[in-house]
């Protein structure tokens, strides 16, 4: 038996019991900008740089803005959104990512970035430039994957064997639009225009 | 081995809250109507971005003292929080970047949009970040956060709870989570909780009370692993087994 003094000094056992499955997710809540990205805020003085200061800036940028919206229309003001893509070669090595919130009174995001190159399939089938979108807020329980697709690609699109995978009926939820020379996207948790979202 | 290389398992979701769950109530408005659609991983699944130690500070996983004047720290519970990283195969995740964010020892957040009764802490700030070492061993300092009440239609108190933000190797590990303390008794009636429907899903969820690293005269220590998706094991035994 266990003397109270060795209890005392016991070393916990792990919460992750055997056969290991993934942590679940919980939602990151309305306040995820504290933890991810502070500065951007207005939660100053904790950390000198926000994690998306420092990273490459990118030749012949490209913008990319829109707005998340929930059932009814309802613009979301609380999400937080990452992005992460090929470079313009098409390659992951040096693959790029950005991290954006909805501004609190408009509910833009908004992010500079570079135009990503074709990427291919492991069976060395093309696909057409996209970018990753993975999207958390309150009432987001497990994030949500989506991808930005870009006009001008139709040949490519065409015989795109993950658009393919996507009802006809709900690929253009994936497109941006030229709109003043910036890419728009938005993107709708449910409804008549909801977002495709990925399992991967 | 490069996992780079490899595809994750599927997504096992009978350990994931559910989309849809109306006594969390922000989710009704925010649920899918559709399924998702399954993709097959290619490399803008299995890679994902590297964070180093040039991107930290040199206070950023201590949150006792990160926002606090010269001399000061946090009121609160001194803990420490520490555990592993690991996949669904039991292998560390080295080099991870872990985020946390939490309210303050009274139950209230430093942002604009919460204005619960409990006061701000001048000497808290309430996040902080660290990378996962060789091992996949992380650890923070901070200040135990207190429960609060949440406009949900009713009588509403969360856990005290750290939000978790985790980067694995592959854009596809990412993940978003709360840690929970052990003998909490609002984790079983809380609907964000209880939005995961598999009770041993919840109970990973709670850390715990890790006596051997608790430093005498100093800090409470809580033991908390996290576990990410981890490589489809017939890939790896393709790999590893053919010659």
């Amino acid at each position: 038996m266990d003397s109270l003094d060795r209890r005392r000094t016991q070393p916990a056992q792990t919460n992750a019991e055997a056969p290991l499955r993934e942590t679940a997710s919980q939602t990151a809540g309305p306040y995820v900008h504290i933890g991810c990205l502070p500065n951007a805020a207005d939660v100053r003085g904790i950390y000198s740089n926000d994690l998306t200061v420092n990273r490459i800036l990118p030749n012949a940028p490209i913008t990319i803005s829109g707005k998340v919206f929930e059932g009814d229309n309802i613009i979301c003001k609380d999400v937080m959104l990452e992005f992460w893509h090929a470079d313009e070669t098409g390659c992951y090595d040096n693959g790029i990512w950005h991290r954006s919130i909805t501004n609190s009174t408009s509910g833009l995001f908004s992010i500079n970035t570079q135009m990503p190159g074709k990427t291919k399939t492991g069976e060395g089938k093309w696909l057409a430039p996209f970018v990753s979108v993975w999207i958390t807020a309150r009432g987001i329980n497990l994030g949500l994957l989506t991808r930005i697709y870009f006009p001008g690609h139709e040949s490519v699109l065409h015989e795109d064997p993950h658009m393919n995978l996507i009802p006809e009926s709900r690929r253009l939820t994936l497109m941006a639009k030229l709109v003043n020379g910036g890419y728009y996207f938005d993107i709708h948790l449910q409804g008549p225009n909801e977002t495709v979202f990925f399992d991967v | 081995m490069d996992r780079s290389k490899q595809n994750f398992s599927k997504r096992d979701y009978s350990a994931q809250p559910k989309a849809n769950y109306p006594d969390y109530r922000s989710t009704i408005l925010r649920h899918q109507g559709h399924k998702l659609v399954a993709l097959p991983q290619t490399l803008a699944d299995t890679k994902g971005p590297v964070f180093g130690h040039m991107d930290l500070g040199a206070n950023d996983d201590d949150l006792i003292i990160n926002y606090a004047s010269s001399g000061k720290s946090a009121i609160g519970e001194r803990i420490l929080v520490t555990g592993k990283l690991l996949d669904e195969t039991g292998a560390p995740v080295p080099n991870a970047l872990i985020e946390v964010w939490q309210a303050n020892g009274g139950g209230r957040y430093r942002h604009k949009n919460d204005g619960y009764l409990a006061p701000l802490d001048p000497n808290f700030g309430g996040c902080g970040r660290c990378l996962t070492d060789r091992e996949g061993n992380y650890v923070f300092r901070t200040i135990k956060p207190g429960a609060y009440p949440w406009p949900n239609g009713g009588n509403d108190w969360r856990p005290a709870h750290i939000h978790f933000s985790i980067f694995g190797q592959g854009f596809a590990q990412r993940l978003i989570t709360q840690m929970y303390f052990e003998g909490d008794p609002h984790i079983q009636i809380c609907p964000i909780v209880q939005s995961i429907g598999d009770a041993r899903a919840v109970n990973q969820l709670v850390a715990r009370l890790d006596m051997a690293q608790s430093v005498p005269m100093d800090l409470i220590a809580y033991r908390f692993d996290l576990i990410l998706r981890g490589p489809n094991s017939t890939v790896f035994e393709n790999k590893t087994g053919g010659h």
